[in-house]
């Protein structure tokens, strides 16, 4: 949008780059690694989850006491909380088995790409392929709804 | 202080490369998305990107939603990109060392002016198939391991909380379920 703060894109890439960092030295960038985690060889993994969670929610925590709103963009700082039903449910499920199969989750495949795993372009392409066909099938499925409500 | 050294070995074989990689590599993944919500109020997540992108190339009314979001989406992209880039180029190339760091023994180390990259040794096979679902499950279920596993737990939503606890586990028993097979790497 052309009404956004000068700075607010630099910062994105700026927090994208310490983000992308931690998730090279953290080692999360390596499938073998998650999967090393996830069949118990190592157990250090959910250091770097939980990790990034409390720092993450320190912040979450105390910027509504401090401030209003935030400097670039005037955005209220609140809990944008997402509402929970069955698809909460189903997609981490769905999640869950490709993560379980491949060692790979979305942030964590951008910066494997950043430390040189040039084969990790097939788990990119494979969750593009992936979030289309959900996107396609959600698509046709808005339509079919609103069309019969609109025949009401 | 005694220590156990029956405990402390019990503790080794479940750390093998230690924790402190990936407990101060877990503080920067979360400054970095402190750093974007100091300046923006928004708590970022790394899946939406994928949808918000298709928004380019597709016109499916699905992705029209995000295409208020999609140009910052890429430039976040791009700066974690990059960011894997600046630790290979510096911790990965042994530039830079610390205690805190330790090396792994995974994969494949090649070297491109001077900068040591790596790459895997999982299957593409594996990788495709996983990021298909991957790719569905993020969006169907409204986050990922940094949507709902940093942010959401975060913020105390309950939401992410039983999406996390739901992929976790049913991560821990494909990964299980794959290994028993013999699928290797």
């Amino acid at each position: 949008m052309s009404d956004r703060h000068p700075l607010f894109k630099p910062l994105i890439f700026v927090g994208g780059i310490v983000f992308g960092f931690g998730l090279g030295f953290s080692h999360m960038a390596r499938p073998e690694v998650v999967l090393n985690f996830l069949q118990f060889e190592d157990l250090g993994l959910p250091f770097v989850m939980f990790g990034a969670a409390i720092v993450s929610g320190i912040a979450f925590a105390l910027l509504p006491r401090i401030r209003d709103a935030a400097p670039l963009t005037g955005d209220p700082y609140e809990r944008r909380l997402k509402p929970f039903d069955r698809n909460v449910l189903v997609g981490g499920a769905v999640f869950g088995v490709g993560w379980g199969l491949s060692g790979i989750c979305p942030g964590a495949a951008y910066a494997s790409l950043g430390v040189g795993n040039v084969t990790i372009l097939w788990a990119l392409a494979g969750m593009f392929v992936g979030a289309y066909a959900q996107g396609y099938w959600r698509s046709r499925r808005q339509a079919r709804d609103t069309a019969a409500t609109g025949a009401d | 202080m005694v220590a156990d050294p029956v405990l402390l070995q019990a503790a080794a074989d479940l750390f093998p490369n230690g924790i402190s990689r990936y407990a101060v590599g877990g503080l920067l993944v979360g400054l970095g998305t402190v750093l974007i919500y100091i300046g923006t109020g928004i708590p970022a997540g790394a899946s939406t990107f994928l949808e918000s992108t298709l928004s380019y190339v597709s016109d499916q009314s699905r992705f029209q939603q995000y295409v208020g979001s999609r140009d910052w989406r890429l430039v976040f992209t791009a700066g974690i990109i990059l960011g894997g880039l600046a630790f290979a180029a510096t911790f990965q190339s042994g530039l830079v060392t610390s205690s805190l760091y330790e090396p792994g023994t995974t994969g494949q180390l090649y070297e491109v002016a001077g900068v040591t990259l790596w790459q895997t040794d999982v299957q593409p096979w594996r990788l495709f198939v996983g990021g298909i679902l991957v790719g569905i499950g993020t969006r169907i279920g409204k986050g990922c391991t940094s949507g709902h596993g940093v942010c959401g737990v975060g913020s105390a939503s309950k939401t992410s909380l039983v999406g996390v606890l739901t992929f976790l586990t049913v991560a821990i028993g494909t990964a299980q379920v794959v290994a028993a097979l013999g699928v290797s790497p």
